[in-house]
C-alpha cells in the first residue's frame, strides 16, 4: 500500500458531534484535522430529523435539524477543515492508524495524532427486544423510517403502530400522520415516556392518537407485509397481562425502543467501557482509556439534547487540541478522582476527574434511573455532602447535570471519590 | 415436457438438482416461493450432525453419516464456509449416564468415527463454559456447523450453471397422472399458478408440502406434520462462548435446545420443538422464547441471553415414522418421494441428492454430459483479502469500496454480485442470505434503504416494488407528496 | 363557558392544567405548579400555535426532496391545509436555505421556507 498519510486530529464520524469537534479543534490553532463520513454528506442524523426545535441553547432559537448541521458544516467549509464522504472506517488501533475504506481512493490508513470517537448511535432493533410473531415487511425501526420518509421521499405505509415513545417514535407519529398516514396507536413499554412532554402533546394529543404506557407487543400478524399487531398491558414485572390484548390492524410498526452507542471501533482499539452507558469510559478531557482518544456525542452516551452534543464535542475538540499542541504528552500530576453514580443515579460523564488538567468549572453530565419529584441532587466528596439542590422533577428521558470548580476540589487534596445521588430529602 | 421435474427448491431439492445436472436429463425446479431457501433450509440449527442419533440401520442414519463425510469436498467444491467445530452431548445427571453410552454405541454402530465419552473433567477442560452440573459427555469429532443459505444456494446455482432449469412463485396446485403418446410410457401433468407442465418423473422435495403432494398422487398416506422450533440468534461480541456444539441429552421430541457457534462466528440457541397443524405458521411465541431461554442456560453457564440479535422460528417436516421417505411411490409410476426431510435433513442432502441421482439414471438409463462443472466460485468476500489484493479489486470495481452493511461490513459489490449471479438475490432477503447484508446486530436498519436502492437500480425494479421476501412483502408503499417523481 | 383540559408542555413534570374560558377571555387557570403553565394555557386555548415541518419536491437537483417549514407559528386549525400546500409545492433546484418556498402559506401571513440546500444535479 502507499505511505500512510498523517493528521493531527482524526474525527471519526461527520454527524454533530463530529463538525462541533472539528470546528473547535480548528479555532484551537490545529490545522492538520480529518473528518470521515461513513454517508454521502456531513451533518449525519441530523439531515433527517426535519422537524424543529433544535439549537435553543446553542443558537437562541429554534432550528430544524438540517439548519442546526448546516450551522457546523458551514463553518467547516469557512474553516477550511478536510473531509472525506463516503468513506467508512473500518478499524482503529490502539497506537492510533486509523484504517478507512471508498470507492475511490480503496482501502487507505491515517497515522493519527489524535483521534475522536464521534459515530453516534443506532436504533435498538426488533430482534433484539424478542417480540414474538412472524417477520415480515413493513416492521422498521423509526430513524430508517425517517430516513425513507424525509430524504428518500418514500412511504413505507398507511396504517402504523408505533412501539416506543422516545422522541423518534413521537416525531414519527406526527410525520406520518402529515404524510397521510394513520397512527393507531403508540405502545409504551414503561410506565412514562421516555419522550419529551412538548412532543406527546404536539405530536400525538394533536392528532388524538393515543399512548398507551405499560404496554408491548406480543403478536406480529402478516407472512408477507404486517397486517395487525397486538399489544398487551404489562404488570410490574414487565410482563403482559393475559386478557388485556387489544388487536390493531395496521401495515406497518415502528419501532422507537433505546439507543445504543455504537462503539464497534472503539471496542476494536481496545477502549475501556463503562457498561451502564455502553460508551467509553472517560475522564474530565473527555479522553478515553487509551491516552490521545478522545469520545464525544451519541457515540459516548445518548444525549437529549443535540445542543449539549454540540457542547461536548466543542471541549473534545480543544482538548483533542491541546493534546497534539503538548506533543502528545499526557500532562496530568497526581491521582484521579473516582466519580460514583448511585441511588437513582445511572452514570455519570466523565467518570474520573484528575484535578490537575480539569476545567475551573466542569460539567458532569448523568441521567436517573426514574421519575424523581420533590428530590435532591446530591455530590458527596468522599463522605461529606458538599452539594444539594433540589429539583422539581428528574425523568430518565433528561440528562440532568451538576458543576464541579476545580477549586473546591483543590482544597480537597486527598478526594478519592465523588458519588452523585437522588435524596428524598 | 422435462424429463424430471422437481418441486421445492429447498435444500434437498436443490441437492437433488445438482446431482442430475451431471446427466443429459432435462430438469427444472418448480418453487413456490421468490427465491431458493425459504422454506425448512432457511431456518434451522445450521449443524451438520455427526450421526449418532439416528436409529441404528435407518435412512437417517445411512444419508446423515454419508451427508457429514461429503461435506468437506463439496464445501471446498462450492466455496461455502464449513467447519468441523465438533459437537457434546452433555449429561449433568449421573443417572442418565448410560444415555450417552447408548448414544455411543448406537453412533458407532452407525459409522460415526471418532467418539468419545469424556469424563466431568475432560469436557470442561474442552469446553470451559459447559455447566456446573456436567458429569460426562459424548465427544463427536466429526460434527460440524455449515451455513444453511449457502449450502442450498451453491448446489441450486450450481445446478443451474449446469443447465437446470428454476421457476420461482410457481406454485404447483394439481398433479395427475397421464400416458405419454409417443412412449407408452406413465407422465405426469403438472398444473401450477403459472401455467402446466410436463415431465416423465416428478421428485417430490416438498418439505412441510411433501404428505400434500404424496397423498394427491398415491392411496398409502403419509402425514407430516410441522414441528415448529424457535431460534435465538447472539451476537458475535458473545460468539465465541462455546466452541463446540452443545447438546442436551436427545428426547422423544428431537436433539433439544442446542448452543452452538455459527459458521459466521454468532451464537445460536434453539430449538424448541412445539408440533403445530399450519404449515406456514413460522410465526415464533412469546411461549417458545421463554422455554427457549429457560432450557438454554441448563447445560451451558452464563449463557449471555441478552446478546441476542434476533429470534426466528423453522418448521420440520415431521413424518409420523420419524424416517425419510425416499423412493418411487409404489402405487404412483415416476413419483419419487423425498419426504420427512427434517433433522438431520441438512446434513443428509448432499447424501439424499447422490441416492436419488444414482437412482434416477437406473431407473432412466442415463448418461452422463461431458461438460459437467461440479465447481462454484462463492461470493467474493474481501475481508478475506489483503489490503493490497482488496485495492486492486476496489480500483476494478469501485463498488468494492463502499461498505452497505456497517455490522456485517458487507460491500456494494457483494451485493451486486449477488444479484447478478445464476438464480440471484431479487428481495431483500435474497441478499441477506447470500450477503449476511442485514444479518448482524442492527438488524437490516442502516442497509435496508441501501440495499433497496441497489436492487432499484441493478434490475431495475421500482422501489414502490421491492419487497423483504417476495410476494406482497413490499419494503415501501408510494412516494411521499402523492406520487410525484 | 368553556372547561379544557391540557398537559402543560413546559418541562418534564407534565402538569395537568384545567382552564376556563371563553372564546378570547380566560376566566382561570388551574392545577400549573408554575407561571409557565399559566402562560402555555391561556395561549393555547385561546390562540393555538404550531410550526409545521415536512418535504416538498425538488426537480432538478441532486435530491428529490428538500425539507421545508412554515418560518414561524401557524394556527394550529390550518396545519392540514398547510400541509395541502405543501404537498403541491413544487422547487426548482438550486435550493438555498431559507429561500421561500410558498408565500403567505394559506393566508397566515407566515411563509414556507427551505431548511436545506439541495444543489442542482
Amino acid at each position: 500500500m502507499a505511505g500512510m498519510i498523517s493528521y493531527d486530529i482524526v474525527i471519526v464520524g461527520g454527524g454533530p458531534a463530529g463538525l462541533a469537534a472539528a470546528v473547535s479543534a480548528k479555532k484551537a490553532g490545529t490545522d492538520s484535522i480529518l473528518i470521515i463520513e461513513r454517508d454521502k454528506e456531513l451533518g449525519g442524523i441530523l439531515n433527517q430529523c426535519i422537524h424543529n426545535g433544535f439549537g435553543l441553547h446553542t443558537f437562541k432559537e429554534e432550528l430544524t435539524g438540517p439548519e442546526y448541521a448546516y450551522r457546523f458544516i458551514e463553518q467547516v467549509y469557512d474553516l477550511g477543515i478536510e473531509y472525506k464522504l463516503d468513506t467508512m472506517v473500518m478499524d482503529i488501533s490502539n497506537d492510533k492508524v486509523v484504517t478507512a475504506m471508498n470507492r475511490t481512493e480503496g482501502m487507505f490508513q491515517v497515522k493519527a495524532g489524535a483521534v475522536i470517537l464521534a459515530m453516534g448511535c443506532r436504533e435498538r432493533p426488533r430482534g433484539a427486544l424478542n417480540i414474538p410473531g412472524y417477520r415480515p415487511a413493513g416492521i422498521y425501526s423509526a430513524g430508517t423510517a425517517q430516513r425513507l420518509v424525509n430524504m428518500e421521499g418514500y412511504m413505507p405505509g398507511r396504517e402504523v403502530v408505533i412501539l416506543g415513545s422516545g422522541d423518534i417514535g413521537l416525531i414519527m407519529a406526527r410525520r406520518m400522520t402529515f404524510e397521510g398516514a394513520i397512527v393507531k396507536v403508540v405502545a409504551e413499554l414503561m410506565p412514562f415516556s421516555g419522550g419529551l412532554k412538548r412532543n406527546i402533546v404536539q405530536c400525538l394529543d394533536d392528532y388524538g392518537i393515543p399512548l398507551k404506557l405499560s404496554h408491548t407487543i406480543v403478536d406480529i400478524e402478516g407472512k408477507e407485509r404486517v397486517s395487525a399487531v397486538t399489544i398487551a398491558e404489562v404488570g410490574p414485572d414487565m410482563k403482559p397481562i393475559p386478557g388485556t390484548e387489544e388487536r390493531y390492524t395496521c401495515d406497518t410498526l415502528l419501532l422507537s425502543t433505546g439507543l445504543i452507542p455504537e462503539n464497534e471501533l472503539s471496542r476494536g482499539a481496545g477502549v475501556e467501557m463503562n457498561p451502564v452507558t455502553n460508551g467509553p469510559a472517560v475522564n474530565e478531557i473527555l479522553e478515553t482509556s487509551i491516552p490521545g482518544v478522545f469520545a464525544c456525542g451519541n457515540v459516548l452516551h445518548v444525549h437529549d439534547l443535540v445542543d449539549y452534543v454540540s457542547e461536548e464535542a466543542t471541549r473534545a475538540g480543544a482538548n483533542a487540541a491541546a493534546y497534539v499542541q503538548s506533543g502528545c504528552k499526557d500532562a496530568k500530576e497526581g491521582g484521579d478522582i473516582k466519580l460514583i453514580a448511585t441511588e437513582g443515579a445511572r452514570y455519570t460523564v466523565p467518570g474520573t476527574i484528575n484535578v490537575s488538567r480539569m476545567e475551573d468549572n466542569l460539567t458532569v453530565r448523568f441521567r436517573v434511573g426514574a421519575v424523581f419529584k420533590d428530590s435532591y441532587v446530591s455530590v458527596y466528596f468522599d463522605d461529606e455532602r458538599v452539594q444539594h439542590r433540589k429539583k422539581r422533577i428528574m425523568a430518565p428521558g433528561e440528562m440532568e447535570q451538576i458543576i464541579l470548580q476545580k477549586k473546591k476540589l483543590q482544597e480537597c487534596p486527598d478526594l478519592k471519590t465523588i458519588t452523585i445521588k437522588i435524596e428524598a430529602e | 415436457m422435462y424429463d424430471v421435474i422437481i418441486i421445492g427448491a429447498g435444500v434437498t431439492g436443490s441437492a437433488v438438482a445438482r446431482e442430475l445436472s451431471r446427466y443429459k436429463l432435462n430438469v427444472c425446479v418448480l418453487e413456490k416461493e421468490e427465491d431458493v431457501c425459504c422454506g425448512t433450509s432457511k431456518a434451522n440449527s445450521a449443524i451438520i450432525h455427526a450421526g449418532f442419533d439416528a436409529a441404528e440401520g435407518s435412512l437417517m442414519a445411512r444419508f446423515n453419516v454419508r451427508g457429514n463425510e461429503m461435506m468437506d469436498q463439496l464445501a471446498a467444491d462450492l466455496d461455502i464456509p464449513f467447519k468441523r467445530n465438533g459437537a457434546m452431548v452433555v449429561c449433568i445427571h449421573e443417572s442418565e449416564k448410560d444415555g450417552l453410552k447408548d448414544l455411543y454405541d448406537r453412533g458407532v454402530a452407525n459409522g460415526v468415527k471418532g467418539l468419545q465419552i469424556l469424563n466431568r473433567e475432560e469436557a470442561l477442560e474442552k469446553e470451559p463454559n459447559l455447566s456446573e452440573k456436567v458429569v460426562a459427555a459424548l465427544y463427536a469429532p466429526t460434527s460440524g456447523i455449515v451455513c444453511p443459505f449457502m449450502l442450498n444456494i451453491a448446489m441450486a446455482e450450481n445446478a443451474n450453471v449446469n443447465g437446470v432449469e428454476f421457476f420461482f412463485n410457481t406454485e404447483v396446485e394439481k398433479l395427475t397422472p397421464a400416458t405419454c403418446e409417443k412412449c407408452g410410457q406413465p407422465i405426469w401433468k403438472i398444473r401450477t399458478n403459472n401455467g402446466e407442465y410436463k415431465a416423465k418423473y416428478v421428485i417430490n422435495a416438498a418439505g412441510v408440502y411433501a404428505d400434500y403432494f404424496h397423498n394427491m398422487v398415491s392411496e398409502k398416506k403419509i402425514h407430516i406434520t410441522p414441528r415448529r422450533g424457535d431460534y435465538c440468534l447472539l451476537d458475535k461480541t458473545v460468539g465465541g462462548h462455546v466452541s463446540h456444539t452443545i447438546f442436551p441429552q436427545p428426547t422423544k421430541l428431537g436433539k433439544g435446545v442446542l448452543v452452538s457457534p455459527t459458521v459466521h462466528g454468532n451464537l445460536i440457541v434453539g430449538p424448541t420443538a412445539i408440533d403445530i397443524e399450519d404449515k406456514e405458521a413460522n410465526a415464533t411465541t412469546a411461549a417458545g422464547i421463554n422455554d427457549l431461554i429457560s432450557k438454554a442456560g441448563d447445560h451451558v453457564r452464563n449463557l449471555p441471553i441478552r446478546q441476542v440479535i434476533t429470534s426466528f422460528a423453522g418448521l420440520r417436516a415431521h413424518e409420523d415414522g420419524h424416517e425419510f421417505i425416499i423412493g418411487e411411490v409404489e402405487d404412483a409410476p415416476h413419483f419419487i418421494d423425498c419426504a420427512g426431510i427434517e433433522s438431520p435433513g441438512l446434513t443428509s442432502s448432499p447424501a439424499i441428492g447422490e441416492y436419488v441421482g444414482q437412482m434416477m439414471k437406473e431407473k432412466m438409463g442415463l448418461e452422463e454430459k461431458e461438460e459437467w462443472t461440479g465447481t462454484r466460485k462463492g461470493i467474493l468476500n474481501p475481508s478475506d483479502l489483503s489490503i493490497e489484493e482488496r485495492n486492486e479489486l476496489i480500483k476494478k470495481e469501485p463498488a468494492y469500496g463502499r461498505i452497505i452493511c456497517r455490522c456485517e461490513m458487507v460491500t456494494e459489490g457483494e451485493i451486486m454480485d449477488a444479484i447478478h449471479r445464476p438464480l440471484g438475490a431479487r428481495s431483500l432477503d435474497g441478499v441477506k442470505r447470500r450477503t449476511r447484508a442485514g444479518m448482524g446486530r442492527c438488524q437490516a436498519g442502516f442497509c435496508s434503504p441501501r440495499t433497496m436502492e441497489i436492487i432499484n437500480r441493478e434490475l431495475g425494479i421500482p422501489m414502490e416494488k421491492i419487497t423483504k421476501l417476495g410476494g406482497d412483502s413490499k419494503m415501501v408503499l408510494e412516494r411521499t407528496k402523492g406520487g410525484a417523481q | 363557558m368553556e372547561k379544557r383540559n391540557l398537559t402543560c408542555i413546559g418541562c418534564p413534570m407534565g402538569c395537568q392544567i384545567t382552564v376556563e374560558f371563553e372564546g378570547e377571555e380566560v376566566f382561570s387557570v388551574k392545577g400549573n405548579t408554575c407561571a409557565i403553565g399559566d402562560k402555555y394555557a391561556r395561549q393555547e386555548v385561546t390562540h393555538p400555535e404550531r410550526t409545521v415541518t415536512s418535504t416538498v419536491i425538488v426537480t432538478g437537483g441532486d435530491k428529490e426532496r428538500c425539507s421545508v417549514k412554515t418560518k414561524g407559528n401557524i394556527p394550529k386549525e390550518k396545519i392540514f391545509a398547510c400541509m395541502d400546500a405543501i404537498n403541491h409545492a413544487i422547487v426548482a433546484a438550486p435550493v438555498h436555505i431559507g429561500d421561500i418556498v410558498i408565500k403567505d402559506v394559506c393566508g397566515t401571513g407566515v411563509d414556507v421556507v427551505a431548511t436545506k440546500n439541495v444543489d442542482a444535479a
